[in-house]
């Protein structure tokens, strides 16, 4: 006997499967799956500047920083701002989704592509960006690869105002209208990586960016 | 890993023995609990969503065979393997093949407790697969020649800094270092050059989605998404019980577990992935195997232990508990630490085998009260503790002596004459005092703590006094 079959057949057993009883059980698998139940949520304002107001509150309780410009065009300059006063070059990855902004009117060396070991910066937007934690929601795809907002030391991210949703579950909605199946890498990004491990003392930059740096767009 | 629980009590005296141990304890105590005391209050409804958590995770485990056919028909059809292991030798077998299969040299592994379960490590060695530990805190611990974990979530928190640059130092050969920071950074200049060129990423998972067929994975240092997305190769180890039903339910977990664990509102890292790389994207692994591993928890389906499976391994429990909290998690002797550890030890290595963790517990309830998937973990140790006696596991002077207890009980007069004897021999041991300062026949007992000595009459005498009096007046 496989051991799927091993155990599988035991599990039944120990529920005491039967023909009848597995015909409901599927019904309720089925029901469950087309009801989506949720749980109690937090109360988060709704309206469009509450939510810009509570994504940003949460996001900088996480160690983000945040700055705010009126629309996407204005990203590169307020990048490249953020890369002077942090005495970075101002070279970076970009999502290839992005690269349609003016980077070279800005002073910004792009290249648009996944990222390697020796990237300094990365660039992404956000699939969308949740206010009741201060998170971004990333898909992965050929133009918005994952290895952006991961390997470099610093991570920047453009998040669209009109894009803010009030709870995890409202992302992953947006995900099944826009996108239909959910793409192979959906990243929920929360600050600049972090450990604790030693002493129970929080360390920033464990693995991933050290910084994470969001320009909020109020306009898009 | 070989189980040493049955060295408890002797594991436990040491570790009371242990004076940096005892150190690293009292800093690391009250930080986890202090945290999610104040996290906790940021969801309006705490209650109201650990009911939603149980009541989710329950649903489940009533039809988990319907639910982990459905999980591995959505992760199929995305280009993923699903394979099943009834232990951990299997766990082992199926790795090794896997890595042969892909030609694995060198597999990078974000925090598997299963894989702790199967002793992975030590087979790949063999195997001629180099396993490298990515989660800082296991990573310091397979560098002291593969240390066990003390603590599911914080893994050293039984060690201090100065060990760790101790540690540091003899293996990179580096100078030694002594901030915290220094040594993170350390750590992550070794770890990427692994996870660049690792061929295999080995994770475990914290919960399988059965509407798509992913896996989530949550953590806080990246390691969880660099296994995942650099490596060609990426094999999720996880038990059958871990699978919920939609990516609703993972909401609602994860507004309980990193919470829970750490006093966070969100890990900084949650990872749902799903199926293989695409023909055009950048990254991700181009085979994807799950193996969903029994390892004793079908037997808990249906059983009166079955609560245990709700568990996501956050971490709660243990570190409220006030036992941990005094001897760490290495006494213990297994995977799994804690209050949540006393309960699953007997229960996947033998009842027998772990005969001392059902009493490491007060029975106060602190496990209780947090767990966030509203487990009774008193109540489930209580249980253990009756089927010891049950089959006979208890030492026959403790069985002698219940006999008697029991028999003594039911014969009221009988019972009468002792107590009325017992309560004047303990007035005497205190000599006036409030306290008994040693106790007679089990002096240890006292040795740690007081015993209050009675006032000189047993209840019932008290209440035909109190019942005459009354009779008087009226
Ligand atoms: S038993 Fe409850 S508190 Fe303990 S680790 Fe599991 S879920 Fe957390």
């Amino acid at each position: 006997m496989s051991s799927r079959e091993d155990i599988l057949g035991r599990v039944r057993a120990k529920l005491g499967r039967d023909a009848a009883n597995a015909a409901t059980g599927r019904d309720t698998v089925a029901a469950t799956l087309a009801e989506r139940t949720q749980g109690p949520r937090p109360h988060v304002n709704p309206e469009k500047s509450a939510l810009a107001g509570r994504f940003i509150d949460q996001s900088l309780a996480y160690s983000s920083s945040v700055d705010r410009v009126k629309t996407r065009a204005e990203a590169p300059a307020a990048v490249a701002r953020y890369l002077a006063d942090q005495q970075l070059p101002a070279q970076a990855v970009i999502w290839p989704q992005l690269a349609g902004l003016d980077w070279a009117g800005a002073g910004v060396k792009v290249a648009a592509r996944g990222a390697e070991d020796a990237d300094l910066v990365g660039i992404t937007g956000c699939f969308c960006a949740i206010a009741e934690t201060g998170t971004l929601m990333l898909c992965g795809s050929p133009d918005t690869p994952a290895t952006v907002s991961l390997l470099p030391e610093t991570h920047i991210a453009l998040v669209s105002a009109s894009r803010i949703v009030a709870g995890m579950e409202d992302g992953f909605a947006l995900a099944r209208a826009e996108l239909g199946r959910l793409p192979r890498a959906v990243n929920f990004v929360s600050g600049p990586s972090r450990t604790g491990d030693i002493e129970q003392t929080i360390v920033l930059g464990a693995h991933g960016p050290y910084r994470v740096h969001l320009i909020l767009l109020d306009n898009e | 890993m070989e189980s040493r629980s049955r060295r408890f009590k002797s594991n436990a005296l040491a570790a009371l023995a242990n004076p940096v141990l005892q150190g690293n304890l009292k800093m690391a105590k009250g930080k986890f609990v202090d945290k999610r005391a104040i996290a906790i209050k940021e969801i309006d409804d705490f209650e109201g969503t650990r009911e939603a958590a149980k009541n989710l995770r329950n649903r489940v485990l009533e039809n988990l065979d319907l639910w982990l056919e459905k999980f591995e028909e959505n992760a199929t059809a995305r280009g993923a393997t699903v394979l099943w292991a009834k232990d951990g030798a299997e766990i082992c077998r199926h790795v090794v093949e896997i890595g042969k299969r892909h030609g694995v040299k060198k597999a990078a592994k974000s925090k598997s407790m299963l894989s702790e379960e199967a002793g992975l490590n030590h087979a790949l060695t063999a195997a001629g697969i180099q396993p490298v530990e990515t989660d800082l805190g296991e990573y310091i611990l397979q560098i002291n020649d593969n240390e066990p974990p003390s603590h599911i979530i914080a893994p050293v928190m039984h060690k201090g800094l100065d060990e760790v640059a101790d540690l540091f130092e003899k293996t990179h050969k580096t100078p030694r270092k002594t901030e915290i920071p220094a040594l993170t950074r350390e750590a992550r200049e070794v770890l990427r050059e692994h996870f660049l060129t690792a061929d295999m990423g080995i994770s475990g998972g914290n919960f399988l989605v059965a509407e798509t067929g992913s896996v989530a994975l949550v953590t806080n240092e990246g390691n969880g998404r660099m296994v995942t997305t650099l490596p060609k190769v990426h094999v999720v180890v996880t038990g059958i019980e871990k699978v919920i039903p939609t990516l609703e339910d993972l909401s609602t977990l994860m507004r309980l577990l990193p919470r829970s664990a750490t006093g966070q509102s969100i890990s900084n890292y949650v990872s749902v992935l799903t199926g293989v790389k695409q023909p055009d994207d950048h990254d991700g692994p181009e085979h994807l195997y799950f193996i969903l591993v029994d390892n004793g928890r079908a037997e808990l389906v249906g059983s009166e232990f079955q609560d245990m499976l709700r568990c996501i391994r956050c971490g709660a429990c243990m570190n409220h508990c006030p036992v941990y909290q005094t001897i760490g998690g290495h006494a213990y002797g297994w995977v799994y630490p804690g209050p949540m550890g006393s309960i699953l030890t007997p229960l996947y290595t033998g009842i027998e085998n772990a005969i001392d963790l059902p009493h490491a517990a007060t029975l106060c309830n602190q496990c209780g009260v947090v767990c966030p998937v509203k487990i009774p973990l008193p109540e489930l140790l209580r249980k253990l503790r009756e089927t010891q006696v049950e089959t006979h596991l208890r030492p026959w002077f403790e069985r002698l002596a219940l006999k008697g207890w029991a028999w003594v009980a039911s014969h009221p007069a009988l019972y009468g004459l002792g107590t009325w004897f017992g309560v004047r021999y303990l007035k005497w041991l205190a000599g006036g005092k409030a306290s008994i300062p040693v106790l007679g026949t089990a002096p240890g007992w006292t040795a740690g703590r007081d015993f209050p000595a009675p006032e000189g009459r047993t209840f019932r005498e008290q209440y035909a006094a109190m019942r005459a009096e009354r009779r008087k007046s009226s």
